[in-house]
């Protein structure tokens, strides 16, 4: 797509100044653009055959890539951003620079109205919503509302929702033609809804849920006792799930065209979830089940989301921690590894991470506290985090803070066994220093963009 | 000493959005530690209040539909409750959400939602949406009964309501960073007797951890200072607090 006139070309041009500056370069040009011509996204993609949005708390970046995956094999050129830019500078960055027949964006949730009304998606998935960084966003009903009225608006064609997240199911209540996916493996159901469990109480009357089954924060199988809303019937489901730690995740796929066996390469039960996701949205693109299972099997993990680097005769495994929910299934995931583990979390309170640093409080280190050898906190606010690990039942002799990311990465080797594995769990901006470390010594590649 | 500390979790189903939890979790490891027994009870919506079953009564923060049903709830069923529980000196600590419900009452635009009336304040929702909201690292000076100076709270706050104290309440604290009660008042929170409501909320504790151990000593009524701990992680992190809060440390 490229912009007409001087407007585009001032942009492109801030663009390659901004990646000459050296990062991202994703949004600046998109923000220029949309400065001189705020209907630019409205325009650039009037370009494209057609397009998706893809929102969600947790996820967004991972299923946007199995969505590509999938495309990819039926020919399709996509126009996405998939550098993580996801308000509207980003999506008219990519409408600016790319080239391509297919727009596949992934969208932050609140910017979600705005893009949608400007870009007339042919498809719009919503996956979850959990309790991210509040002292950015808002409370987590405020979002549910804005989703509501960008459904009502109705500028996105085919609409694709999480049968089992009941605030995001609820937003299909009215619609007749919602693709739903969702989980029907009951023996993954966990006892009790964990403690960051989010939208337990019923959006249409407020009496606490009933829950025939959680598989993960307050995803699960649901009913209202009180109005008798319930968790609507989805035609793709995942059936016979079973877990391989950190290395992946197999489960029975069934769709309204077939049923298919998936081995996917990404683990936990929220890549399933993720995988659940992006079929449901691919099929309702069109594409044929065969594509749908070849794309999510040869999925590669988005940088940060459980990528495994050589690190001085360790393997470093990268695992993105942003929120309680998100966590808690990295933490589940971790625990499933056999053994006892050498950990690197690095906390950073910058603004893409929060402010607020009081969601760790709410994940359930608990889980891995038995498990964990040794933990090396990192970050800018270290010492919050060695406190929380000291809590959930860590010895205090097994936890070192050592705030500079370089000395931390070190510090970790150093401690872990013999040719031991070391798990970082970094917040998002610590994701991005950590990579940056790792490039620069040489174990790494740039995969920005 | 008391050999038990008893610890009311008032509606954690609805009220615990920032992550209150880590208020309960480090009261009941700091007690373990020092042997001292923790029991903690969950008193939710419809459930019936005893006053007299509790040391300590504690409640978090809420999303507005969820304050909503606490405070319905809580005004027409518990407010006697809770009034005899302060009069008889047993501790309640109230943050964000819960600190609005212990006032007069809550507007919300044109709604009004009660509160249990229990110090004097009322709380008003500023017009204009998020964009309105008091949000930040945040640091308080504090002077409370049997401790020989002013102390620091360091936390965070998120807040659309701005909550103004009557001429019969004290506020907990000065503000030294952040935004307060109001965001010009200069105060911060309110302290009448055992009952502390404030807007540091969250893992408040775990940023405070001396805070924690004052909140015990006084919810048990002990003459002397609960006996020290290794403090070295909670005094690193409440300096990291306090740093994020911009105060030099």
């Amino acid at each position: 797509m490229r912009g007409a006139g001087w407007k585009g070309a001032a942009a492109r041009l801030a663009g390659t100044a901004s990646r000459r500056s050296g990062r991202g370069g994703t949004s600046l040009p998109g923000k220029l653009l949309l400065r001189l011509e705020p209907h630019a996204i409205g325009r650039l993609s009037r370009g494209l055959e057609r397009s998706a949005v893809i929102s969600a708390t947790n996820g967004k970046t991972t299923t946007a890539a199995m969505v590509a995956s999938i495309l990819e094999r039926g020919g399709a050129r996509l126009v996405s951003n998939r550098a993580g830019a996801n308000m509207a500078g980003g999506v008219a960055g990519a409408l600016l620079h790319g080239e391509g027949d297919t727009g596949l964006f992934e969208v932050d949730e609140f910017w979600l109205g705005p893009i949608v009304e400007e870009l007339a998606p042919s498809a719009l998935l919503l996956a979850n919503l959990f309790r991210d960084q509040l002292d950015r966003y808002g409370e987590l009903e405020s979002i549910a509302d804005r989703w509501a009225e960008v459904i009502r608006a109705a500028h996105a064609k085919g609409l694709v929702l999480n049968a089992d997240d009941p605030l995001v199911a609820d937003l299909g209540r009215e619609r007749a033609d919602v693709s739903f996916f969702g989980v029907e493996d009951l023996g993954l159901a966990t006892e009790a809804l964990q403690h960051a469990s989010d939208s337990t109480h019923c959006r249409r009357c407020g009496a606490p849920y009933a829950y025939e089954a959680v598989f993960l924060g307050h995803l699960g199988h649901y009913h209202c006792p009180n109005c008798h809303a319930g968790r609507p019937r989805p035609t793709v489901t995942a059936h016979d799930v079973r877990l391989d730690g950190v290395r992946g995740a197999r489960f029975e796929l069934r769709t309204p065209d077939g049923v298919a066996r998936v081995v996917l390469p990404l683990p936990g039960l929220y890549n399933v979830y993720n995988a659940l996701a992006a079929a449901a949205l691919a099929l309702e693109l069109g594409a044929p089940l065969a594509d749908v299972v070849a794309g999510l099997e040869s999925v590669a993990a988005a940088f940060g989301r459980a990528e495994t680097v050589a690190v001085r005769g360790h393997d470093v495994s990268i695992m993105l921690v942003k929120n309680p929910a998100g966590a808690n299934e990295v933490l589940r995931t971790l625990a499933l590894e056999d053994g006892r583990h050498d950990l690197l979390a690095i906390l950073n309170d910058q603004i893409a991470d929060g402010r607020d640093v009081s969601w760790i409080w709410d994940a359930d280190f608990e889980t891995l506290a038995p498990r964990l050898r040794r933990a090396v906190c990192a970050g800018s606010r270290a010492p919050e985090m060695a406190l929380r690990l000291k809590y959930a039942g860590v010895p205090e002799d097994a936890i070192e803070v050592e705030p500079e990311l370089p000395r931390a990465l070190d510090r970790a080797l150093d401690g872990a066994p013999e040719g031991g594995r070391v798990f970082a769990l970094p917040t998002y901006t610590a994701m991005l220093g950590l990579r940056e470390e790792l490039v620069r010594r040489g174990v790494a590649g740039s995969s920005f963009g | 000493m008391a050999d038990r500390l008893r610890v009311c979790a008032l509606y954690p189903e609805l009220m615990s959005i920032y992550a209150d939890r880590g208020n309960l979790l480090l009261l009941a490891r700091r007690c373990a530690w020092r042997g001292i027994g923790f029991e903690l009870t969950a008193v939710g919506h419809g459930d019936t209040l005893d006053p007299d079953a509790h040391d300590l009564f504690y409640m978090g923060g809420g999303q507005d539909r969820d304050q909503q049903l606490v405070a319905e709830d809580m005004a027409g069923h518990k407010r006697e409750a809770l009034h005899a529980a302060a009069a008889r000196g047993a501790a309640i600590l109230a943050v964000c959400g819960g600190y609005q419900l212990l006032g007069d009452h809550y507007e919300l635009g044109a709604e009004r939602v009660p509160g249990v009336g229990l110090v004097d304040l009322h709380t008003v929702r500023a017009a204009g949406g998020t964009g309105t909201r008091l949000v930040g690292n945040v640091a308080i000076e504090v002077e409370l009964p049997g401790l020989d100076g002013p102390r620091v709270l360091a936390g965070f706050e998120n807040h659309g309501g701005r909550t103004h104290l009557g001429p019969g309440a004290a506020p907990l604290g000065r503000v030294l960073r952040g935004h307060g009660n109001t965001g010009d008042s200069g105060w911060e929170g309110v302290l009448a007797g055992s009952t502390i409501g404030t807007y540091l909320h969250g893992p408040l504790l775990p940023k405070n951890a001396w805070f924690a151990d004052w909140l015990v000593q006084t919810a048990l009524r002990l003459d002397a200072p609960l006996p020290p701990l290794d403090d070295r992680l909670e005094d690193a992190a409440h300096a990291s607090a306090r740093r994020a809060a911009g105060l030099p440390v």
